[in-house]
């Protein structure tokens, strides 16, 4: 644009009166230039904001919106003497479920607790299950059970004459606290979030002193040398590996290699230690800790340099020998600064995936793991899980597991910026 | 030279001194040192760990006798169950998904960046800011559902149907797009404001506009910072998973048709150490021979990132 302007410059007339009007001209086109530009550039901040709504639009709109759902004997047929199913006695709703329900399942309910030592709500959920037993037949966007609800009905009235509207949230109580389920219409992620938090305490178990240590040592110990310097780049490459690397590893070490360590065989841990197979919480929570190790040293690293050097001295000349100057200076100044960074470093942990998939996570479980050598699944991995599958269901409770992640990683969030503003002392 | 002396004296006096004087002897001291080296020495572990694990893994996988490293290296079929090992089929899918991924990120990133660093107000910036930050902080997976449920019906609406495929890599790249302009954005906005300000004054004092300052005058001087950031980009692509796990295909396939499904090297490796994997098979090697391939491709490109960085920084004054 500059060499145009020169270019006009040079082939214009000598009168000054044609340079000047030139002149306004070329200034007119590269102020608009600058505007359109200008415009560009925002235009790209905007997409990615547009990107951002269009992604939490989207898993909202899974999680709520309409199904059709079929029952076997609908409630009304089961009503008695003119009394809602709802509204039945403890002794006709056990009567209800010894007419209807067959001898096995009958035998099998009794043998966990027998019907007469449920109470009331208990029972009528069974009959629901065992009797009524609702089927979602197909399920509906929250976006097309607003704005397309009169077609919707219409295509329920076509199809499936005998199943009746209904909203539905499949983010509700139920889903947080019911284990894993091949059914969606029951499936919790109960077992995914114990899952979670057992590796994710692993994680934090082995990782904080870990990587607390390393930056100490590589901020107040370490003397500029061929080692020290090694060491450094080394973590810094380590923090661009791709995660799936690190399944690698820990399926190679953890769960192949150390086997009778993380499979809990030799501690005795488990009773049956052919179940898990290495495949444990124990190699999940180690993977994850290597995977995060360079973060959180980083991380450290700066809130250490922040500290003034003058605190230091100051210890120094009174005598403090330099481990005393690190407990009671440094660590103490440098505290918020690590622990915001060891949160961020756990936020990561939480929404990992590949690594887990790789170290084993266990497609389907419905017991909650009781210890670092269960077998187990995570959020995420559940998350993954039920995406893969094709039915419609399926997604509508993958996004409502996308919703609890988010929110459970959002508090996590929140709490590093919390802490970050109450605890951080401006020193000097 | 006076000081070596004067310390060379004081340590013959304190041996000389009586002992309460003394420096102590602190073994606690050494212990607590060797622990906080110990703790710095597990990076170097980690990484021995992983070369030595992918390393011998890739060595059993190409010394067995259905696999030739020529063939690995330049077939294009993938299929381990009749004993057809190319790579390239692994590797093209990857370079579209990364591809896609790039077309997205670079200008989208370098534009937010330049935005944020010469024209957004403090105000605007901390508004704007957050936003890029939030989609940096959310789990890949998430993003692998919003390009099935969302990116793929978006394509097949616009294109078609019968040319866009269920599983895509379009799609699937697209997305990884929208997960890395963050990283792009940050590293590139980082390198903008390094630019001495004495810079744009020069600029506008020669009567630049705003647009040729920042594009001729401060991008120039920050384009080390911004190429080390394109390429971080890149290895972070190659190495991304869940996206291409869920949003890409199963099954490897080597087209250039980016509406087709296809499996990526990571895709692959998810897939295949997902199901029922026996140890010291095929199929269990094989993951470690294109592990070894992956981490070798990202090592590169980070390295390469960090010489642009260090070697042809602009220190101003």
């Amino acid at each position: 644009m500059m060499k145009e302007k020169a270019s006009h410059a040079t082939r214009l007339e000598p009168s000054p009166f044609g340079e000047e009007v030139q002149l306004k001209r070329n200034l007119a086109a590269r102020h608009r230039a600058g505007a359109i530009w200008h415009a560009l550039f925002l235009l790209a901040l905007i997409i990615g904001i547009i990107a951002l709504t269009a992604l939490i639009y989207n898993i909202l709109d899974q999680t709520f919106g309409l199904v059709a759902v079929e029952v076997k004997v609908p409630p009304h047929e089961l009503a008695q003497d003119g009394v809602p199913l709802e509204d039945l006695s403890t002794e006709q709703l056990i009567a209800l479920l010894e007419a209807r329900v067959s001898k096995g399942v009958l035998r099998r309910l009794k043998a966990e607790q027998p019907l007469e030592q449920r109470d009331r709500e208990d029972l009528l959920s069974l009959v629901y299950e065992r009797v009524v037993q609702p089927k979602i037949v197909r399920s509906w966007s929250l976006t097309d059970s607003l704005l397309r609800r009169r077609s919707v009905e219409m295509e329920v009235a076509q199809k499936y004459p005998s199943a009746q509207l209904q909203f539905r949230s499949w983010l509700n109580p139920h889903f947080v606290s019911q284990p894993q389920s091949s059914d969606p219409q029951v499936a919790g992620v109960r077992t995914a979030i114990l899952g979670s938090l057992w590796t994710i305490a692993i994680t934090i178990l082995v990782a904080f002193p870990l990587g607390v240590g390393a930056a100490i040592y590589l901020e107040e110990y370490a003397a500029d040398n061929a080692l020290n310097r090694l060491i450094q780049t080394n973590i810094n490459n380590l923090a661009g590996v791709p995660s799936i690397i690190y399944g690698m590893l820990g399926l190679a070490i953890f769960v192949r290699a150390l086997e009778p360590l993380t499979s809990g065989a030799l501690v005795g841990g488990v009773a049956d230690p052919t179940t898990a197979n290495g495949r444990t919480i124990l190699s999940a929570g180690l993977t994850l800790a290597l995977l995060v190790l360079p973060l959180l040293i980083v991380n450290a690293q700066e809130a250490i340099r922040a500290v003034p050097n003058s605190l230091r001295e100051a210890g120094y000349a009174l005598g403090a020998s330099k481990w005393q100057v690190i407990r009671d200076h440094v660590l103490p100044n440098a505290l918020p600064g690590i622990l915001t960074g060891t949160i961020l470093s756990i936020s990561r942990a939480m929404g990992e995936t590949a690594p887990l998939i790789v170290v084993g996570a266990s497609t389907y479980i419905v017991y909650d793991p009781h210890g670092p050598f269960s077998k187990f699944t995570t959020l995420p991995v559940q998350i993954y899980q039920w995406t893969a599958r094709p039915q419609q269901e399926f997604r509508n409770i993958a996004a409502a597991a996308i919703v609890v992640l988010l929110v459970l990683l959002l508090s996590l969030n929140a709490a590093a910026i919390i802490m970050r503003n109450r605890f951080s002392r401006r020193l000097v | 030279m006076a000081t070596t002396l004067s310390a060379k004296a004081l340590t013959r006096r304190a041996t000389s001194a009586p002992p309460e004087l003394r420096r102590k002897p602190r073994p606690l001291e050494v212990l607590i040192q060797a622990f906080f080296f110990a703790c710095g020495a597990v990076s170097i572990l980690t990484t021995i760990g992983i070369v030595y694990v992918l390393g011998s893994e890739a060595w059993l996988f190409f010394r067995s006798p259905e696999v030739d490293l020529v063939e690995f290296f330049t077939t294009t079929s993938w299929v381990p169950a009749v004993g057809q090992f190319g790579i390239w089929s692994l590797v093209n899918a990857t370079m579209m998904t990364t591809t896609f991924a790039m077309i997205v990120a670079l200008p989208l990133g370098l534009a937010s960046a330049i935005y944020l660093s010469e024209y957004a107000s403090p105000g605007v910036r901390n508004v704007l800011k957050p936003v890029l930050e939030i989609l940096a902080g959310i789990p890949t997976v998430v993003y692998g559902y919003f390009a099935l449920t969302f990116m793929t019906p978006l394509l097949r609406a616009i294109l078609g149907r019968d040319v866009v495929e269920i599983y895509n890599t379009a799609s699937a790249g697209l997305v990884m797009g929208i997960l890395i302009l963050p990283l792009v954005s940050s590293m590139s906005e980082d390198a903008l404001s390094a630019v001495p300000r004495s810079l744009r004054e020069a600029a506008y004092a020669l009567g630049a506009t705003r647009l040729e300052t920042a594009v001729r005058i401060v991008v120039p001087a920050a384009l080390s910072g911004i190429t080390a950031a394109f390429i971080l980009a890149v290895s972070r692509a190659v190495g991304e998973t869940m996206i291409v796990a869920i949003a890409a295909g199963a099954g490897p396939a080597f087209t250039f048709n980016p509406f087709k499904a296809a499996e990526t090297m990571t895709g692959h490796i998810v897939r295949i150490s997902g199901g029922d994997l026996s140890y010291d098979s095929i199929d269990y090697d094989s993951i470690f021979a294109i592990g070894l391939l992956l981490f070798l491709m990202t090592l590169a490109l980070n390295l390469i990132s960090r010489a642009i960085m260090r070697r042809f920084r602009e220190v101003y004054e």
